[in-house]
């Protein structure tokens, strides 16, 4: 899958990937594709729970190792 | 997303430094899900916003005693559970900083940051030694009672009782 910008929460544990994607999925535009890299198993159910209380779209994880690559289209301003 | 902003409130009683980790980690997560994120502290939970050098104040000699004896303040705050007079939270302290975890005093400010808003229970605050809000740190707004505390209960989703 291809994104528009990366974001690294490698190392870091709940609930830092999700503020962290919260903070930054504020300086992408609309439509365009985050990646977040993370390697705490919590991301797997947490990052599709966000997008569901943010309403932004979660469009697949990739397991590579113990790292996990979700994208998150973002949907609104 | 929602059309009205979901409310989330927390009430924390506890002061302890594991209580307030699990309540700040939950308001921190609540405030980027979009969610109005309302903090309301009360009696022990108060030392957890009081500032880490504040002035040991008080009217009388037990009020004095009192905020001498509890003190307060994030960096002060130790573990319920095997504190081993401070060995365990040292340790714990030493353990979440390895993991990269943040502690509770950035916990605090990232709050603050987040639009989380931190009021302290203005009956405890009069009880315990007339703590005014000179107490603590400045990301804390005014003292609220029970009425404004249930008042934000009733319009929020999601409650907690820490």
């Amino acid at each position: 899958m291809k994104a528009d910008h990366e974001l690294d929460c490698v190392g870091l544990y709940c609930p830092m990937p999700i503020v962290k994607t919260a903070t930054k999925i504020k300086e992408l535009k609309v439509g365009e594709v985050l990646e977040i890299v993370a390697d705490d198993k919590g991301i797997k159910l947490d990052m599709p729970a966000w997008c569901q209380a943010t309403g932004h779209e979660c469009l697949g994880m990739e397991e590579e190792g113990k790292e996990f690559h979700v994208f998150v289209r973002k949907k609104h301003d | 997303m929602a059309e009205k902003k979901e409310k989330l409130t927390i009430v924390l009683m506890h002061g302890e430094l594991d209580y307030a980790l699990a309540a700040f980690i939950l308001a921190t997560t609540g405030a980027s899900m979009g969610m109005d994120v309302t903090m309301y502290f009360t009696f022990w939970g108060l030392n957890i916003i009081k500032k880490n050098d504040a002035r040991i104040g008080g009217k009388s000699f037990i009020e004095k005693m009192l905020n001498f004896l509890n003190r307060g303040g994030a960096k002060r705050a130790r573990l319920s559970k095997m504190n081993m007079l401070g060995l365990g939270t040292y340790m714990m302290k030493g353990m979440m900083k390895k993991v990269g975890m943040p502690s509770l005093d950035e916990f605090i400010q990232m709050a603050n940051g987040l639009g989380v808003k931190m009021m302290p229970c203005s009956t405890t605050c009069g009880v315990m030694g007339g703590l005014s809000e000179e107490t603590f740190r400045p990301e804390v707004s005014s003292l609220a009672g029970a009425a404004f505390f249930l008042n934000e209960a009733r319009q929020s989703s999601v409650t907690l009782f820490i």
